[in-house]
């Protein structure tokens, strides 16, 4: 990755830079004016093995992700770092990020016209289906760019972007170097600033370069990619699309098939007071794309395709989530979130919030290039897809309703449920796996005792005929405003056909919070999702396990 | 000997920070408004009086139950205190369309900005959500705290109150 030594070489330009300023109350000034801000995280877990969940073996017993990040600021200028450790990595984590050193490291200079970024970024080129270069430690994402960046902004409304770089792969780099050129115009922004209407227009740029060594094939060594976008914002509706089209890539996630890719998103939404409606959907045929042709899984990627489809936030409907399948899908989503008004029948006292979402997952129509190749042979044009065309195999459905109550000032409800149908052929690629239809549905308690102190209960089923049957959940919660919270949650996997696998995957968490200071413990089996524990999201893989997580922010 | 160095990177850098006693004032950072005006951070303003910054995310329980505790006492905060809540969405590309919706749909009254590329959210050194800052005056950063639960608003209207009170 950043050779340490090159951190300390920077840091000490900077040192340098500032005592060799000419004036000393300048001098003085970069350190008395500047601002430096950042955060440190660690969290460390004991590994038990537990044969009934079949844990990973863990021969050190001990793991741990550590990083802290550091910002300096002065005037327009800005530096700054991130030191992680993986010692090893946490269980769920790639093993390839085993390791410790500086890992992102920046130098910053932005004014109102102009910005400049050597070392390593972020970017993100409108919804990011042809650039996307992100960081989700919860994910163990972190595909930043190590190069330059400009932004300009000759108009107010106008944006342009450029940048080269080659993209991180945990403690080293990308073997392809990726270029991008992106330009957004609010054209009203600029023309008449006062308007109330928004017109977007955007174009982007991106290309991979990376060197042919294949034996077998003749590849493209350069890879373009083009896209366009528009959105409209008027008196409370919205729409927006965007179209991607990139060359063909031969790669490692699509079987080396010499086809064009593309994509489009459309979205459009109402909101009024108390209303909100959104339709979305989307196709994609064949638009991974990623600065190394030999990259899988989440590693290296530009394009970022991502599903739609709702994102729950209770642990069993989010169970079963669906992953965007970026050789081919159609799908759509629809959501109504309606706040019936205070003081009538059904709004109560307070106003009931009601969520309504439909979400739906397709294959797209792939046709035969002939009758002797099948589709997706290396080496050929793949196959042919006539564009909009949906195929016939479905890969996901989730209809759910939610409904928001609050019934006094101490006393609150959620209570949902949702039907999903998820192809697990597809979406865990495991051939031949059953399709899962589930049915599950929830609800949350809250009771507020005093000023400070409350308590929250979760109860939530799962039912479903296939993979692991069906499972229940109970979460208790109390906690002691700002400071403490403290839960108890089991959940069941009762109706699991093998009776040996009928296990209790239990936690208990105990969370401590004073101003920017975090301090957790918690105990227990988890499965892989997202968790909501003392108020703090994050998406945890599965494990037996006892750990400390300490995070703060400066 | 890369930790030792590494480490001695970050604990110059936190001396430096320590010994300069410095404030921390807000940092500039493009976002974009939710209907799609790209906006400096250097333009947040409340003439001289408290923001309340709150990171979210439209997929995050908690934030939701705490902009909504904030938005049943948000008339009576302001009467007392002049204070504006800032709310920043971190939702990415996914769910940054259900902003909008929900936020009408919720009837809050704040103002709203999206920071889809996350640059303010790591400027400002934010890993989860919620994360709120209280900003005086001078827009510096005075209190922040991560996580909600309820009856934390409480804290939050607390440190407000004292800071009106400092001359």
């Amino acid at each position: 990755m950043i050779n340490y030594r090159n951190g300390l070489a920077g840091f000490l330009c900077i040192i340098l830079f500032i005592l060799l300023t000419p004036s000393p109350s300048r001098a003085q000034d970069f350190i008395d004016k500047a601002s430096i801000q950042g955060n440190f995280y660690s969290e460390a877990n004991y590994y038990f093995s537990d044969s009934t969940i079949a844990t990973e073996k863990v021969p050190e017993y001990v793991r741990a992700n550590i990083y802290g990040n550091i910002f300096y600021r002065y005037n327009k200028f800005n530096a700054g770092l991130r030191y992680e450790a993986y010692m090893p990595p946490l269980l769920g984590y790639d093993s390839k990020y085993e390791g410790q050193g500086i890992a992102h490291l920046f130098l910053n200079y932005t004014d109102s016209l102009y910005e400049i970024t050597v070392g390593n970024f972020y970017e993100q080129f409108g919804n990011g289906i042809i650039l996307r270069a992100y960081e989700d430690k919860n994910l163990g994402i972190d595909n930043a760019f190590n190069g330059f960046k400009m932004v300009f902004r000759p108009l107010n409304g106008l944006t342009i972007k450029g940048i080269i770089g080659k993209q991180r792969y945990f403690w080293d780099y990308s073997p392809g170097t990726t270029r991008g050129f992106d330009a957004e115009w609010n054209i009203l922004q600029t023309l008449d600033s006062q308007s109330a209407t928004t017109i977007i227009v955007g174009g982007s740029a991106v290309s991979r370069y990376q060197k042919d060594k294949n034996p077998l094939y003749n590849l493209p060594e350069n890879v373009a990619s083009f896209a366009g976008r528009a959105s409209l914002y008027s008196a409370g509706f919205f729409l927006s699309s965007e179209y991607a089209w990139r060359i063909n890539d031969p790669s490692a996630t699509n079987n080396m098939i010499y086809k064009e890719g593309q994509a489009l998103f459309v979205t459009g939404s109402y909101s009024t007071k108390g209303l909100g409606v959104l339709l979305s959907g989307k196709y994609i045929d064949n638009m991974d794309f990623r600065s190394s042709r030999e990259a899988t899984s989440n590693d290296l990627t530009l394009s970022y395709l991502p599903p739609t489809t709702r994102q729950h936030t209770y642990s069993l409907p989010a169970m079963y989530p669906y992953a965007t399948q970026p050789t081919g899908e159609a799908g759509a989503l629809a959501e109504i979130n309606y706040l019936v008004p205070r003081k009538s029948l059904i709004g109560g006292k307070y106003g009931t919030n009601i969520t309504l979402s439909a979400s739906i997952a397709y294959s797209i129509d792939k046709e035969r290039l002939n009758d002797t190749t099948i589709i997706g042979t290396s080496g050929t044009k793949g196959y042919t897809a006539k564009f909009g065309k949906i195929g016939d195999e479905k890969y996901y459905h989730d209809l759910s309703l939610e409904v928001n109550r609050k019934i006094s000032q101490k006393f609150k409800i959620v209570a949902g449920a949702a039907h999903q149908f998820y192809n697990m052929d597809i979406i865990q690629g495991h051939p031949g796996a059953e399709s899962v239809k589930a049915f599950i549905a929830y609800a949350d308690f809250s009771y507020r005792i005093g000023d400070t102190q409350n308590i929250r209960i979760e109860a939530q089923h799962l039912s479903t005929k296939q993979d692991k049957g069906n499972w229940a959940m109970l979460l208790a919660e109390y906690t002691v405003a700002p400071k403490w919270s403290f839960s108890v949650t089991d959940q069941y996997n009762y109706g699991n056909n093998d009776s040996e696998k009928r296990i209790h995957y239990y936690s208990l968490n105990l969370g401590h919070n004073q101003g920017p200071h975090r301090l957790a413990i918690n105990f227990g089996k988890q499965r892989e999702g997202v968790i909501c524990v003392g108020g703090i999201c994050r998406r945890v893989p599965s494990a037996f396990a006892g750990g400390i997580t300490f995070s703060t922010t400066f | 000997m890369k930790v030792l160095s590494s480490l001695g990177i970050l604990f110059f850098a936190l001396s430096i920070s320590v010994s300069a006693q410095q404030s921390k004032t807000l940092p500039t950072a493009t976002v974009k408004t939710l209907d799609g005006k790209t906006v400096s951070t250097a333009t947040f303003d409340n003439n001289g009086k408290p923001i309340i910054l709150s990171f979210w995310a439209s997929w995050c329980r908690p934030c939701i139950k705490e902009l909504s505790a904030i938005a049943d006492l948000y008339e009576d905060w302001q009467d007392e205190t002049g204070v504006k809540l800032i709310a920043i969405s971190i939702d990415d590309a996914r769910t940054v369309n259900n902003v909008r919706p929900l936020v009408s749909a919720r009837g809050w009254d704040f103002e709203f900005y999206l920071d889809s590329n996350s640059d303010l959210r790591r400027a400002m050194g934010v890993t989860n959500v919620p994360h709120t800052f209280i900003l005086n005056g001078n827009k510096e950063v005075v209190f922040q705290h991560t996580n909600y639960t309820e009856g934390s608003e409480k804290e939050l209207i607390k440190e407000i109150k004292s800071l009106i009170k400092k001359p």
